[in-house]
């Protein structure tokens, strides 16, 4: 059956665009000269490097929310914590190149006089060590939260709201000074990464191919989830919680299994986020930023995968022109691009556009449009 | 500290179980065995106590007191929803609860007995046996034709039999079946008494019914209950005689 193969139809379009992106777009602006009408400006590396990232993260929401029924409003905290580890290596990459020419200890800390780094500091300065704990750090939080939430069974709405705060939570912590996160100025003024300028047009390069790829294997790991007999049991969690139950399936571990490879692929978006924004602060943490983020998968398609990429993607484009444009108007538009998607897409851009396409393709008999959007013939009737 | 079970030879043994809501005393005191290959309808008015018990077997419902025992060693007060589950206790609510979106086969597939851990559930590969047991299945629930539908497109009674057909698919010792009739046309219903006649020749069934041609099409001993305990117990004719039953239930 179409919907039990990992490549399905639209995963494998998507998959060769990321890829052709991740070759092409670093090429065209590297290698063409800039006079060119193919050539992709410096200012525009970093910026189409966020949106993928962004993609990656909504992928990572819509593989909890689309298949498990867990809607997360505070899915921003995976993703700040992924990229905190990342800065914090970041900083300690700096050395002597700043402010206070500090070897040890970075700027915020010499001004808030500190004599010595902090232990969970201890470390960082390590790539693969940081990496680790991009990896760890959300992934050890959801289980935690997770394991409570769920063994608890909170479910629906209340779940919804317990996210919210624990990511409001860890905003007011990350605002403190004595965190020893930077406070309300979080981490900047990057220099390198691995040995290479962040700012220079070659890291930024890679960087974004680095992004594509994360989202494409990322991708590629939740359709492998999705399409597996635990992704139907997740569908089956979804619809009838109590019925999966009753079949013998422990409900709380197979929530508290997609809930920590979500957050993790949430912390691998935001530690790739990092370095091409150059900066990481509490702000990540705010509500509003885990709101927008189930946006962008409610307008792609929840439940498709590709579409909550595509959703984040198309997005964030409308928002980098809508703000060039009419700065004031756009938290209004993204509330009314969010109530008419609601409305009268309710399955988001791609879910209607293949079951568009795949009614035309096949018109005469009355068919089934499958999760993948491809018609199937019903079987014949008794 | 553990006590010690009673010693019983039924495959399900309640003993003096009482449940209290808020001082509400759902089931009070009820006692009930049901032997191995056993089939018992229950019958009772709406809040005697039907439903509770169904809730203390499966384990979503701890008793305030007393014990239930399964097959003379588990003590399902003990256990979760998922545990009794796989020592083979099965449920059908009383509305068809199905995957609307999983197709009939998938319905079926995920019900089959089978490792539950979440790591087993996704390496999982779809295996021959496998395929025949559902095509076994679906045969004996006559969905056949419909394996490759959604669940959600299927009739009400349609939905009543995948639900008894992913019962059967998790092989229970005991099923528990909660107002298998309602919703059905008369044949539906005279099909239905056959095929749980015939589940009930390997397994324990407990069937709660108010429709009494049913009870009768079944043909097998039946429990009143009323306020949470067994108000009459024995053959229909026997129970449905009892002045109490008839006070209390049948009407006059």
């Amino acid at each position: 059956m179409t919907s039990d193969r990992v490549f399905n139809r639209t995963t494998i379009v998507f998959l060769a665009i990321v890829l052709a992106a991740a070759l092409l777009v670093p090429a065209s602006n590297l290698l063409l000269p800039p006079g060119s009408p193919l050539h992709v400006p410096d200012y525009m590396m970093p910026l189409l490097g966020k949106y993928l990232c962004y993609a990656l993260l909504a992928v990572s929401v819509d593989l909890i929310w689309g298949y498990a029924g867990i809607l997360s409003l505070g899915h921003g905290a995976f993703f700040a914590l992924g990229g905190y580890a990342m800065g914090m290596y970041l900083m300690r990459q700096i050395g002597t190149r700043g402010v206070y020419a500090n070897p040890v200890l970075p700027d915020f800390m010499v001004f808030l006089n500190w004599k010595e780094l902090p232990w969970y500091w201890w470390g960082f300065d390590h790539f693969p060590f940081a990496a680790l704990m991009v990896v760890l750090a959300p992934g050890l939080l959801a289980f935690v939260f997770g394991w409570l939430a769920f063994r608890s069974r909170v479910t629906g709405v209340y779940l919804s709201i317990i996210t919210q705060a624990m990511t409001y939570a860890l905003l007011l912590a990350f605002f403190r000074n004595d965190m020893g996160f930077g406070g309300n100025n979080g981490l900047t003024d990057f220099k390198d990464i691995l040995g290479f300028p962040v700012q220079a047009p070659g890291t930024r390069a890679a960087l974004f191919a680095a992004s594509a790829l994360a989202l494409a294997l990322g991708l590629l790991a939740c359709r492998a989830i999705v399409t597996s007999k635990l992704g139907k049991v997740l569908v089956a969690i979804r619809d009838a919680e109590s019925r999966t139950r009753f079949i013998g399936y422990r409900v709380e571990h197979y929530k508290l299994f997609v809930w920590v490879v979500s957050a993790v692929l949430a912390g691998i978006a935001g530690a790739l986020y990092v370095p091409q924004v150059g900066i990481i602060n509490p702000s990540e943490f705010a509500p509003a930023n885990s709101i927008e983020t189930v946006i962008w998968v409610a307008v792609g398609g929840r439940g498709t995968l590709v579409g909550a990429a595509l959703g984040a993607l198309t997005v964030n484009a409308g928002k980098t022109w809508f703000t060039g444009v009419l700065p004031e108007l756009w938290l209004f538009a993204l509330g009314a691009l969010f109530v008419v998607v609601t409305l009268f897409l309710p399955k988001g851009i791609l879910g209607t556009f293949l079951e568009a396409w795949g009614f035309r393709r096949k018109r005469p008999a009355p068919e089934i449009i499958d999760e993948d959007g491809v018609a199937s013939k019903p079987a014949a009737a008794e | 500290m553990t006590t010690s079970l009673p010693v019983t030879t039924a495959l399900l043994y309640l003993n003096g179980v009482s449940v209290v809501f808020d001082g509400f005393r759902a089931l009070n005191n009820l006692s009930l065995a049901i032997g191995r290959a056993e089939m018992r309808a229950i019958i009772g008015p709406n809040g005697a106590g039907k439903t509770t018990m169904m809730d203390v077997i499966t384990g979503k419902t701890r008793p305030s007191e007393g014990d239930a025992i399964f097959a003379g060693r588990h003590d399902l007060t003990r256990l979760d929803e998922a545990s009794i589950a796989q020592l083979g206790i099965g449920r059908k609510f009383q509305t068809p609860t199905v995957f609307e979106m999983h197709t009939v086969e998938d319905n079926i597939r995920l019900s089959l007995k089978a490792d539950r851990r979440t790591l087993p559930t996704l390496f999982a590969r779809k295996t021959a046996a496998e395929r025949e047991r559902i095509d076994a299945l679906l045969e004996r629930v006559r969905l056949k034709d419909q394996r490759r539908r959604p669940a959600s497109e299927l009739s009400h009674g349609q939905k009543q039999w995948l639900e008894i057909g992913m019962l059967l698919a998790q092989e229970p010792q005991l099923l528990l079946v909660d107002e298998p009739a309602a919703g059905m046309t008369d044949q539906e219903t005279a099909d239905t008494a056959d095929l749980l006649r015939e589940i009930a020749e390997t397994r324990a069934v407990v069937v709660v019914e108010h429709d009494m041609t049913f009870v009768r099409d079944l043909g097998v001993k039946v429990t009143c209950l009323h306020e949470g305990s067994v108000l009459a117990e024995g053959p229909l004719d026997q129970v449905s005689a009892d002045e109490r039953v008839v006070e209390v239930y049948l009407g006059r």
